[in-house]
């Protein structure tokens, strides 16, 4: 079996070496290698073939061949995805669009741009710039992020509490179907007739086919932002303030926290000077035109003294709000410094039970404390950091530990993964913006019956019923396509008019 | 209580009336589930017996898009309501017959509301159920700042023409697990299934409104004030423009604190002239579908400097053609007199969606006589169709849910 795939993909190779530009083939082991993983370092499988087309059409000429050979293929961005979404298959072809970087159009006055799946998320924005537009989703990897991977992923960002994600700013998709069609989906315009294609394209992970041209929404640039740091000396009253701010009817762009160990790992790692002894800080973004801006600021500075906050700081200028982000950016590989391994979890809660979370995944990392342990020594035991996006719940626990130790690795992976069950008892979700991937494909029965996944699966049977597109992710088993869904078909006409009843 | 042969469900089910014909289409049976689990039985049995099914919400909307092939089953969404609103979360969970109207007037009371307008005219648009608006993806103004329902939706659940119960996304606003059928099922006309329950996020109610009126001679002095707004950096809710005997009128929607929108219209008066109006109430007509229920209302979609474009192309029709839609998104309405002849209709049709489509829209009827309505192509060009019709025949292999009312014959 394993050889007959082989075969295939060498023979994919012959085929494909013609259609492809000069270097577009990639074969050889060692190069192979460099494509083994994406962001999630974790998995790791050498592609079978890698392809590195430059246009639409060679798409389509690579994802035909491979659906007439019956030979799954993979599409990538930059591989910066954090659930092993872009993880090749060994008796796969990798579709790595990393030379799709041409920004086609960028029209302020339409206020869209239409550009290639491989270019950069934050290109569009300094493309926009000069026009006073941004492109508003802005996942923390925007500076080597791909559009294209952003699509499959429905990435998030910091802002998106208030401007929504990249299904909310994404208008139209040239897509390369699972049988090497090209399809156009939307458009320039908004609200197309027909089924939303878009809304379930945007998210689906690759799993539906390969976008090829994206066409986004240009948003207008905020007059004015306001970037507000505020120490608390508990986790629980930066989430109180954040409950308070949003109950005052106030929308931030948005709304970060982190607890101490979060704020002990960017200090070391960035020096970013955040209130010193604080249990957490929260960011509060403001922006919009200044008057309303200036009311919401006075609003927030007096919800987050009411909630205990001992320090409170507004960035004067760009500088100064560069720095209190820096912060916040720098969390997750920042955490690096202070613990030899770590995990980067991505769950979601409702807002409102964040301190019964918090505590929550406190005792779970306590609970794996071996007995014997010298209460306080960080370094005997698995620990969790707390990034998160509060405004929406989205947390990003880190959970440290030092694979040297016999255990820790095992107890980290069990704190992980209870903390995703907790999200899913408070109604939450196990991803908010990291996605499924090859990662949590196994948790996803926990958050949906098999109904719900079964259902999910009627749209991949109708894009990819011979299932090659990104197989194995998002879905813990795949469906057989042509299975009749329901308990019954083809119903006798004399019942179904009515004149006879069902035995 | 009349059950139909074989369909022997706990729910109420009766014989159906000449009322309850949906587009003309006479139906056999009403049935109406009180439940989800009722609303599965009810579909399981329709399955069962191969009985063609149609949803039906308030009714407000039951005339759009064409006419189902035929109709065993009207479902009847009024018992399946119900609020659960997590106000500290802004998100609600709402049952598919809940009436907009009031689904609005309980997230009042908490300060908070479900930022989605209606263009329904009249004492009607009380009646327009939650379920209806996901279907047929209607929005008013606001659309500008908020989109429609597929920017608004966060979950639902859908019981399938096989009678399973399926549930999608969920009660948090960010949440990336699995496929997002929520969206696809915004703006499907029941064709793939029963909403049941739709999850919303919320947004707080604005402390001010205020509405900014200016007057433009010309569809392109209309966009230069269209796109000095969207410049501007005031941030509009809404900016509707509409023909009337005046002109082009435009009206922009401002809502935020009051000192905040206090600055924002005193700029942005400043920025219009002279001849720009404040209102502190929205226009008559504000929102609502041009024309009267029996004229031709017209969806028209363009990029946004395809917007004069469109207008000027309305302007040119008739002189009884009306217009009136957001100007800030190039989402645009048109009403042209019922008693148009077919032939008439059809070259309108034709302008129209080569106007529109040289700047990337479409041009739908959404709703039209019924002699009009079957001789022309009520949708027009719908790329992507063939995968639609896959996406069909996955979820409702044998074509019992809502036959025939959407795109394509679908």
């Amino acid at each position: 079996m394993a050889e007959k795939s082989e075969t295939a993909v060498r023979r994919l190779a012959e085929r494909l070496r013609p259609v492809l530009p000069p270097g577009g083939v990639i074969t050889d082991p060692a190069e192979l290698a460099t494509y083994e993983c994406d962001g999630l370092a974790y998995y790791r499988t050498r592609p079978g073939l890698a392809v590195l087309p430059e246009t639409t059409e060679q798409v389509a000429a690579v994802v035909r061949a491979c659906a007439d050979a019956g030979v799954p293929f993979v599409a990538r961005g930059s591989g910066t995805g954090l659930s092993g979404g872009a993880l090749p298959r060994a008796d796969g072809v990798l579709v790595v669009t990393s030379r799709m970087r041409q920004v086609i159009s960028v029209d302020a006055e339409a206020e869209r741009a239409v550009v290639q799946p491989g270019v950069i998320n934050l290109q569009v924005t300094r493309e926009a710039a000069p026009h006073g537009y941004y492109y508003a989703p802005d996942p923390s990897s925007q500076q080597v992020c791909s559009i294209g991977g952003n699509v499959a992923e429905n990435s998030g960002g910091a802002h998106c509490l208030k401007y929504g994600f990249t299904t909310h700013h994404v208008l139209g998709l040239e897509l390369v179907t699972p049988q090497g069609d090209v399809v156009r989906v939307g458009g320039a315009a908004p609200e197309q007739p027909g089924y939303d294609l878009l809304g379930v394209l945007v998210g689906s992970e690759g799993t539906l086919g390969v976008a090829t041209e994206v066409t986004v929404r240009l948003t207008r640039e905020p007059e004015a932002v306001r970037t507000l740091l505020a120490g608390f000396h508990h986790t629980d009253d930066a989430g109180a303030t954040t409950s308070a701010i949003i109950a005052a009817g106030v929308v931030p762009a948005a709304i970060e926290i982190m607890d101490a160990l979060a704020i002990e790992a960017a200090e070391q790692a960035v020096g970013c000077g955040y209130p010193e002894g604080a249990g957490a800080v929260l960011v509060v973004e403001l922006d919009g035109p200044s008057g309303e801006v200036e009311a919401q600021l006075v609003t927030v500075q007096q919800l987050c003294r009411e909630h205990g906050c001992f320090e409170l700081r507004i960035a004067a200028d760009d500088a100064e709000r560069a720095l209190i982000w820096k912060g916040r950016k720098s969390a997750f590989a920042a955490v690096g410094r202070i613990s030899p391994d770590y995990i980067v979890q991505d769950g979601v809660i409702p807002r409102t039970s964040l301190p019964e979370v918090l505590r929550a995944i406190d005792a779970l990392a306590r609970a794996e404390e071996p007995a014997g342990a010298v209460p306080g020594d960080g370094g005997s035991r698995v620990r969790v950091a707390n990034v998160f996006h509060a405004g929406d719940g989205n947390l990003h626990p880190l959970v440290l530990f030092d694979s040297a130790v016999p255990g820790q690795a095992e107890a980290a992976e069990r704190v992980s993964g209870a903390i995703l069950d907790l999200c899913i008892e408070r109604g939450g979700s196990i991803t908010g913006e990291h996605g499924v991937g090859a990662d949590k494909a196994r948790y996803m029965p926990r958050m949906f019956t098999d109904d719900d996944l079964d259902t999910m699966q009627l749209v991949r049977c109708a894009f990819d019923p011979a299932g090659i597109s990104n197989p194995g992710k998002v879905f813990p088993t795949p469906r057989l396509c042509g299975e009749a869904p329901g308990p019954r078909r083809g119903v006798h006409p004399l019942v179904a008019s009515g004149q006879a009843d069902q035995l | 209580m009349v059950t139909a042969p074989g369909l022997s469900v706990a729910c109420p089910v009766r014989e159906a009336g000449a009322e309850d014909a949906v587009a003309g289409v006479p139906a056999r049976w009403v049935a109406t589930p009180g439940s989800v689990p009722e609303a599965a039985e009810l579909l399981r049995a329709c399955s069962e017996l191969g009985l063609v099914v149609v949803p039906r919400g308030g009714g407000t909307k039951l005339d759009w898009g064409m006419p189902p092939t035929s109709v065993d089953v009207v479902v009847d969404t009024s018992g399946l309501t119900g609020v659960e609103h997590e106000a500290g979360d802004l998100v609600a969970v709402v049952g598919a017959g809940t009436p907009r109207a009031a689904l609005q007037e309980l997230l009042g009371a908490a300060g908070q509301e479900l930022a989605l307008d209606q263009p329904i005219p009249g004492p009607a648009a009380e009646r327009s159920t939650i379920g209806g608006i996901v279907s047929t993806a209607t929005a008013g103004p606001r659309r500008l700042l908020r989109g429609g329902p597929r920017d608004l939706v966060i979950g639902a659940a859908l019981v399938r023409a096989d009678g399973v119960v399926s549930r999608s996304g969920g009660k948090v606003v960010k949440n990336v697990a699995g496929y997002d059928l929520a969206r696809l099922l915004c703006g499907a006309y029941g064709t793939l299934g029963l909403v049941v329950e739709v999850a919303f996020r919320l947004h707080p109610r604005s402390q001010a409104r205020s509405w900014l009126h200016c007057l433009a001679g010309h569809p392109d002095d209309a966009y230069r004030i269209t796109r000095a707004v969207l410049d501007s950096q005031v941030v509009p809710s809404a900016l509707e423009v509409e023909r009337t005997a005046r002109g082009w009128e435009l009206v922009t929607l401002l809502e935020g604190t009051p000192a905040g929108v206090q600055a924002r219209a005193g700029r942005l008066s400043g920025l219009l002239g002279e001849g720009a109006v404040e209102l502190e109430r929205p226009p008559p007509g504000w929102g609502i579908f041009p024309g009267a229920a029996d004229d031709v209302l017209i969806k028209l979609t363009s990029s946004l400097p395809g917007v004069p474009r469109v207008l000027a192309g309305v302007e040119g029709l008739t002189a009884a053609a009306e217009v009136r839609g957001s100007a800030g998104s190039g989402v645009l309405h048109a009403a042209v007199p019922g008693g148009t002849a077919a032939a008439d209709l059809a070259e309108i049709l034709r302008r129209l969606r080569r106007v529109t489509a040289a700047h990337g829209g479409s041009a739908v009827v959404l709703r039209a006589p019924a002699g009009l309505r079957d001789a022309v192509d009520i949708w027009g060009p719908v790329p992507g169709l063939d995968l639609m019709r896959r996406l069909k025949r996955e979820f409702d292999p044998q074509a019992r849910m809502s036959p025939g009312r959407f795109v394509g014959g679908i």
